[in-house]
């Protein structure tokens, strides 16, 4: 499985994409994640977020710059080494990234198609250990007697979590999460989000974490990267985030107006991993919204 | 450790199944993919089935393998015929033939546009009383049935060797596709235009006009200008029963083996079979 | 839908002057042609024999009925015949229109020099009707079922590839992108992927072009390709019409029935 010896999972130095017309998407990125550390990426549209990200494993060719994934170069790597490579990165796209005529156990066992050989794939002859962690992942992401369903007779919020059982199947080292909460209603975002950090302590994972909603980021996340024109303008925690930072990243705006009050109607409750273990990874004030979710109110 | 999964989304499991307990109760047991077919007989049947007639249906060819031997050699010629095609020693009915299909292309679809709105019409269950409902399906599915040369046939026994007879047998093929066609499209249109114009009190000619066409209008357009390349593609072959057009020369050519005319035939055959589809695609974007 | 103003009123028409202008003049140049062509038709035609017409149909009718039902032992042969010509003319048809539609859709062909190999490849398989090709067949390797078989799947290429690489080109590709995240094998991508996304598309063409192709088989044998076609040219040569009356009815029923299964299979898939 997957290489967790290094203390830096995650180091990007000096990265650039450019595309052909003279457009810079990422403009000289420097980023490095600790083991177990998770990030928020925020930014305005077209920033260059998704970019980066898409960078990371390759969807998207950096112009110039260094990708180390557990120490390896990626960027550097060929067709069959990269594949390899991307075994140990886990990605969670918007829920349209599963395979809707194929059910929810064939799309997230998809997470291991890196290990089977093609007939064995063919064939969906998987391991037993991997049916057995596969079951076991779609029981702590709510979704276990779905599991012979069709992907397309499920809901939003159910689809991404058969996206988050997928990467976690793979057993990453890192984790790349792209607009998770994009087309979910607050209360299901709210559940991914807790979902997400939750699972991120459990297995120890290095995670960024492309979002547009700043709310929900300096609620759950313990480290917030602002990118604007494809350069970062903020790094630090949630609590340095303030209206003139904001601006920095956004531009001019009135950050004070409230956020509305969350009561639409959710999915299965996710299950919540036992307290100890939980607890001590997560940021501070997380806690505090937890309880004050559970009690249906507003965050402080 | 952990209890059982939440029973949250109820109802959503498939009835007969119990509901998995929990993973730890399901650990070590195989998965298998739902197979695509429900029914086991049915799985089984279908792939011996299938097998027992490919073997049936190959054995049941007879080949006679010297015949295809023979047959290289002549292959051979004619692929020399097509590297040098003669446009000029039987011009005279390659152009009459040509001009002749041309003609009942354009006969033939105008009359098959025209002809086909009525019995499309009459073929639509939401439009028309049972019995010319029931009249216009089956006039419909006799013309489509059978393939235009059949149909060619009969055109040439009545009205003798010709155009005319090429024209009237690719008309009566196009009732049979565009009527077919034209008559599911107004069966699938939205209800509601109809009813509303029905409730203004507007007559029959006029509800049809304002709330049944502009719904079909555009396919109709597009499935004509499609059935116009198609009624081309057929004039050049019912000739070969008499009914005109380059499809009697193209068989004289074919059984002289003069196969360089047949290639220059069939390479202005050809190009204006591309040139219509052309034409027809850009017709049918700009309508659509 | 444009509005004008003439004078001091708004008025609205359904189309501007201009595109009311050239749509006149593409009635008017479609008129032109027609009466051309029918002036043409007429200039052919021998009209003695059109004004016998309706006395010829009588003539023929009363020589096609009553029908010579016991024709039909000798007809089971090339009705077998015809179906196997339409179905294993599918079959090989649809085996080389598969690798040729991935060639031809945009997102899947290697390179755009195999995408133009692959169009020209469908035109030409298009362009060509399936009695031309089986004039050809005879011609070259004689007379007989292959002859139709082959004839039948060239014609059927083009169109089921031209349709199948339409399917390829809609597919959602981010589940694509997905499978290629996980580190996935090319082929793994395929099935995973894409198969799963076309197979409903890939089955509806291919039964869609077996009920087209079931309409082809039986007048193949008009040129000696085999199937229903061969005994009927005989017929109508020998001008038994009673006997040509009772293939037409085994057509009508082969046909109506190819179409109910055609249905019914595009329908289960949905």
């Amino acid at each position: 499985m997957s290489d967790r010896s290094t203390n830096h999972p995650l180091e990007i130095s000096e990265l650039v994409k450019r595309y052909g017309r003279g457009e810079t998407a990422v403009n000289g990125v420097n980023l490095t994640l600790r083991r177990g550390e998770v990030l928020a990426l925020i930014g305005p549209s077209g920033a260059g977020k998704s970019t980066l990200i898409r960078c990371i494993n390759r969807l998207v060719e950096p112009t110039s710059g260094s990708v180390k994934v557990n120490g390896v170069e990626v960027t550097a790597l060929g067709r069959g080494a990269l594949r390899r490579a991307r075994r140990g990165i886990g990605m969670i796209f918007q829920e349209h990234a599963l395979v809707d005529r194929l059910t929810v156990m064939e799309n997230v066992l998809s997470g291991q198609l890196g290990y089977v050989g093609f007939w064995r794939s063919w064939f969906r002859r998987f391991p037993q250990a991997t049916v057995d962690h596969a079951y076991e992942l779609l029981e702590r992401v709510g979704i276990l007697e779905q599991l012979d369903k069709r992907a397309d007779q499920l809901s939003g919020g159910q689809r991404q979590r058969v996206g988050i059982a997928r990467a976690l199947l793979q057993d990453p080292s890192i984790l790349l999460v792209d607009e998770p909460t994009a087309s979910l209603d607050p209360k299901t975002s709210r559940q991914v989000m807790r979902l997400l950090m939750e699972l991120a302590a459990e297995h120890e994972l290095s995670a960024v974490i492309n979002i547009h909603d700043v709310a929900l980021a300096k609620l759950f996340v313990p480290r917030i990267v602002g990118l604007r024109g494809g350069v970062v303008v903020f790094d630090g925690p949630p609590s340095q985030l303030d209206d003139a930072r904001l601006t920095d990243i956004y531009g001019e705006e009135d950050w004070t107006a409230a956020p509305q009050a969350d009561a639409a109607e959710g999915d299965a409750p996710i299950h919540e991993a036992t307290p100890s273990s939980a607890a001590h990874a997560l940021a501070p004030g997380h806690a505090a919204a937890e309880a004050a979710d559970r009690n249906g109110m507003e965050p402080a | 450790m952990r209890g059982l999964a939440a029973s949250g989304s109820a109802g959503s499991s498939a009835a007969n199944q119990p509901l998995p307990p929990s993973a730890a109760a399901l650990r070590g047991q195989p998965w298998r993919p739902r197979p695509v077919v429900a029914n086991p007989l049915l799985r089984y049947a279908i792939p011996v089935a299938a097998l027992a007639y490919l073997v049936a249906a190959s054995a049941s060819i007879d080949v006679n393998w010297q015949r295809v031997a023979l047959g290289l050699e002549r292959a051979r010629v004619l692929f020399r015929g097509f590297a040098a095609p003669d446009f000029t020693s039987r011009w005279a009915f390659i152009q009459t033939g040509i001009l002749e299909s041309l003609a009942m292309t354009v006969v033939a679809t105008a009359l098959g546009i025209l002809l086909s709105v009525p019995f499309a019409f009459g073929a639509a269950r939401n439009i028309a009383p049972l019995p010319v409902y029931l009249f216009c399906r089956a006039f419909i599915a006799v013309a489509r049935s059978f393939q235009e040369i059949v149909i060619a046939i009969f055109f040439v026994v009545m009205v003798g060797f010709g155009p005319l007879a090429g024209a009237l047998t690719l008309a009566f093929a196009t009732i049979g596709f565009l009527g077919k066609l034209l008559a599911e499209d107004i069966e699938d249109i939205d209800p509601r235009p109809l009813e509303a114009l029905r409730a203004t009190g507007a007559s029959w000619l006029k509800q049809m006009s304002y709330a049944v066409v502009p719904q079909i209008y555009p396919r109709f357009i597009g499935l004509s200008v499609y059935r116009l390349d198609i009624n081309f593609r057929e004039s050049s072959v019912i000739g070969i029963v008499g009914a005109g057009g380059i499809g009697g020369a193209l068989n004289t050519s074919i059984s002289r083996y003069e196969y360089s005319t047949t290639a220059a035939i069939l390479i202005v055959v050809i190009a204006i079979v591309l040139l219509s589809e052309y034409a027809s695609g850009v017709i049918r974007k700009r309508v659509q | 839908m444009p509005t004008t103003i003439r004078g001091e009123s708004r008025i609205w028409r359904k189309r501007t002057p201009r595109q009311t202008l050239i749509t006149y003049l593409g009635y008017l140049l479609g008129a032109i042609a027609l009466a051309v062509a029918l002036r043409f038709i007429s200039g052919q035609t021998l009209w003695f024999f059109v004004w016998d017409a309706p006395q010829q149909a009588g003539d023929l009718i009363s020589r096609m009925f009553p029908p010579k039902w016991s024709y039909l032992a000798k007809l089971w042969r090339p009705l077998w015949d015809t179906i196997n010509i339409a179905t294993i003319g599918t079959i090989i048809a649809l085996v080389v229109a598969i690798p040729v539609a991935f060639l031809a859709a945009r997102n899947t062909t290697p390179h755009p020099i195999f995408r133009q190999l692959a169009l020209l490849i469908m035109v030409s398989s298009r362009s060509v009707n399936a009695l031309i090709w089986a004039l050809l067949l005879v011609s070259v390797i004689g007379p007989g079922v292959l002859a139709g078989i082959i004839a039948v799947g060239l014609r059927s290429i083009g169109f089921c590839a031209k349709l199948l690489s339409e399917a390829i080109e809609e597919i959602d590709f981010k589940p694509i992108e997905a499978l290629d995240a996980t580190g996935a094998s090319g082929g793994q991508v395929v099935t995973y992927g894409i198969i799963p996304q076309v197979a409903p598309a890939f089955a509806g063409i291919t039964v869609y072009r077996w009920d087209i192709n079931i309409r082809e088989s039986t007048v193949v044998g008009l040129v000696g390709a085999g199937g229903i076609g061969l005994p009927l040219d005989a017929s109508i040569a020998a001008l038994q019409w009673s006997q040509a009356t009772v293939i037409f009815a085994l057509i009508l029923v082969l046909v109506v029935f190819s179409e109910w299964v055609s249905a019914k299979v595009r329908a289960a898939i949905r």
